[in-house]
């Protein structure tokens, strides 16, 4: 068997409005592998926590996967009703959110969430799940765990909660984590410690990891593989190293601009002038071509894709926009 | 915890000696005492007698502080109307009161909480939104009309149940509980039915809009994400967010219950504080309407604080004042 433990096949996320259908994320296509970490980035709105949350099932109605299909090491994930679900998500796919002052429940202990947790997907004795919510605990680097083990969510730091936020997605050894924006509202100086966590996780674990972040130079220094969204659908997909080293779609180009120290990596040092379509409003073609300084015919007539690594831009597929 | 519980006993305190402020003006200064309590024939004499053995010659202050520390010990004069210990005529009826309103506060709980959860997750179902429009009209039915409802479908057409007093009695020391009895149980029913069904519907109505609010939340989808199954995630983990303003109205509201009772203690001839007040206005029986008020303000001052030591019970974020500023570091 192949070590693919997700697998995404032209996914696509709609939702039904009074002004007809919004697709969210349209066409996409990727896999990620055992120990692997695939960064996703984009500016707001792209897809990326819709991408993430159709892989949970979380998709808030009238939100819908509307066409394609999700593997999880084999197993066909998308569509399953919510029992089935439940037997997924925090098992099999472990899930870390935005934001972590709000992530966890204020009125329960973290011991009692872990607890929780663990003993739902392990059926472990009370204080057997104790002393797993302990060891988990003390593996994302809480200090003192047997005093903090009874606190109250407040009464931790943003980063110390999400580091027990991450304890929670590891309860059951899941195959896949999808983390969400995991450091977008923690201090720069929180960042690298809860990225470098993750990543450390990965490897030892060989957990495959979905990271979901706008911000390119996480991606940079966490990610192996990066998967680029532009207005729900995938821009450019490849290792990051190449990608940063030598982007193929000029939205890309764009973001790497966004770091600064890549910049001296690229020549063109702007950012890119003007904002991405709302959804309503997608362009015909590709749907960078109204930012895009290349754009030529072809662009604003048909849209280019890509289904493995590569850019989705005529320039890179077919070496003209005619 | 034990500097906020010395703070909200002195804030409760300060409130009622206000309230006992209020009551004695109203016992000292609304009519003449002395002039209410001597028959006609009393000469100048008497009168100048009792207004001195009623201490009523001495400084105000002196006066107030008497008052005070007689309503402490729970003597409030003598009824002008029967000529009883006010407290006697309070203790007979406090009991019948405070059963029909603990009956119906218990009753909005235990028949609201639930179907706030339900309408607020099955929001769509035409379930949920027959309730919803039920409750609009439990809000806005008038007490009185719905004890009279009552009382015609359940006691006079099929007779189940009495339509008023309230039965036989159980006296436990001072305090006479119908609780104990079949026919005391039989009897609070439909007062009880009756009081709560604002109640019901404010409740609920309350529920559902915090549960909507709060199935909304982070903490809540994460749960999900977890692998939460759904029905523990609605009735554990958004629930419990919910029952703070649950637990202020239910504190708020006993108040307003008390209040209300007057009105289903009428249509049910409920032998309690309520038809006591009710005849002390009619009389203008001025001691009893002051222990009226003090009491009800004592019940309203001492759920206030109930409410806010609960709180911080329900909610550990409001236990430890160092809550915030721990929150930067550790
Ligand atoms: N309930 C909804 N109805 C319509 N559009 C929605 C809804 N929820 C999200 N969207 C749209 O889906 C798009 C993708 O959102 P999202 O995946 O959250 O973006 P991001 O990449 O910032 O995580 C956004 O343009 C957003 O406006
Ligand atoms: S396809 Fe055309 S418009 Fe789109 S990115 Fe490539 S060159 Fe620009
Ligand atoms: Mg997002």
């Amino acid at each position: 068997m192949s070590d693919i433990v997700l697998d995404i096949r032209n996914l696509r996320v709609e939702f039904p409005t009074r002004k007809g259908v919004l697709t969210a994320v349209d066409d996409i296509s990727l896999q990620i592998r055992r120990g692997e970490i695939l960064g996703m980035v984009g500016e707001s709105g792209a897809g990326k926590s819709m991408t993430g949350m159709a892989i949970l099932g979380l998709l808030e109605p009238p939100g819908r996967i509307a066409a394609g299909s999700i593997h999880l090491s084999g197993d066909r994930i998308d569509g399953l009703d919510d029992r089935a679900l439940q037997a997924i998500r925090g098992r099999r796919i472990g899930a870390v959110f935005q934001d972590p002052l709000t992530s966890l429940n204020p009125l329960f202990r973290v011991g009692d969430q872990l607890v929780e947790t663990i003993r739902l997907h392990t059926g472990l004795s009370r204080s057997r799940a104790r002393a797993r919510a302990k060891d988990l605990m003390h593996e994302v680097g809480i200090p003192a765990v047997e005093e903090r083990i009874d606190s109250y969510p407040h009464q931790f730091s943003g980063g110390m909660r999400q580091r027990i936020v991450i304890a929670l997605a590891l309860c059951a050894e899941p195959e896949l984590i999808v983390a969400d924006e995991p450091t977008t509202a923690l201090d720069v100086s929180i960042q690298a410690q809860i990225t470098a966590l993750l990543r450390r996780l990965c490897r030892e674990r060989g957990t495959a990891v979905l990271l979901v972040t706008h911000d390119m130079g996480v991606i940079a220094e966490t990610a192996d593989r990066v998967a680029v969204m532009y207005a729900g659908r995938l821009a450019e997909l490849g290792p990051v190293d190449e990608i940063v080293r030598r982007p193929n779609h000029p939205y890309t180009s764009g973001l790497m601009g966004s770091i600064p120290s890549l910049r001296k990596d690229v020549d063109e040092l702007q950012m890119i002038p003007g904002s991405m379509p709302r959804l309503d409003a997608i362009p015909p073609g590709c749907a960078f071509n109204p930012r895009c300084t290349h754009a030529g015919p072809r662009c604003r007539r048909e849209t280019p894709r890509i289904d493995s690594p590569g850019a989705a831009c005529w320039l890179a597929l077919e070496g003209e926009v005619a | 915890m034990i500097a906020f519980l010395i703070k909200r006993m002195a804030n409760a305190a300060f409130v009622m000696l206000a309230v006992a402020l209020l009551a004695f003006v109203i016992f000292r200064f609304f009519g003449d005492p002395v002039e209410m309590m001597v028959n006609e024939q009393a000469t100048q004499a008497d009168r100048a007698e009792l207004r001195e053995r009623l201490g009523l010659n001495d400084g105000f202050a002196t006066q107030y502080a008497r008052f005070v520390t007689n309503a402490v010990q729970g003597d409030f004069g003598i009824s002008y109307r029967n000529q009883q210990d006010v407290m006697v005529l309070i203790k007979d009826r406090f009991p019948a009161t405070f059963e029909l309103v603990l009956v119906a506060t218990v009753i909005s709980l235990v028949v609201g909480i639930p179907l706030g959860v339900i309408t607020a997750v099955h929001r769509r179902s035409r379930l949920a939104q027959a309730l919803q429009l039920g409750s609009i009209v439990g809000v806005s039915l008038p007490s009185f009309v719905v004890g009279i409802l009552l009382i015609l479908g359940f006691s006079v057409s099929l007779g189940w149940l009495p339509a008023f007093g309230r039965g036989e009695t159980v006296q436990i020391g001072w305090w006479s509980t119908g609780l104990l009895t079949p026919s005391g149980r039989a009897a609070l029913v439909l007062p009880a039915v009756s009081l709560s069904t604002f109640q019901i519907t404010l409740v609920m109505r309350l529920v559902r809009a915090e549960m909507l609010e709060t199935l909304r939340s982070d903490y809540i989808k994460f749960a999900r994400a977890r692998g939460v199954p759904a029905a523990r995630v609605q009735w554990r983990h958004a629930l419990r967010n919910c029952l703070m303003p649950v637990i202020t109205l239910t504190g708020m509201q006993i108040g307003n219950l008390i209040a209300f009772a007057l009105v289903t203690e009428t249509v049910f001839q409920w032998p309690g504080m309520g038809m006591l007040f009710i005849q002390a206005v009619t009389f203008v029986d001025i001691p009893v309407m002051a222990a009226y008020l003090l009491l009800v303000s004592l019940i309203f001052v001492v759920l206030n604080t109930v409410v806010d030591i609960t709180y911080a019970w329900v909610d550990p974020r409001l236990r430890d004042d160092s809550a915030r500023s721990g929150g930067a570091h550790g």
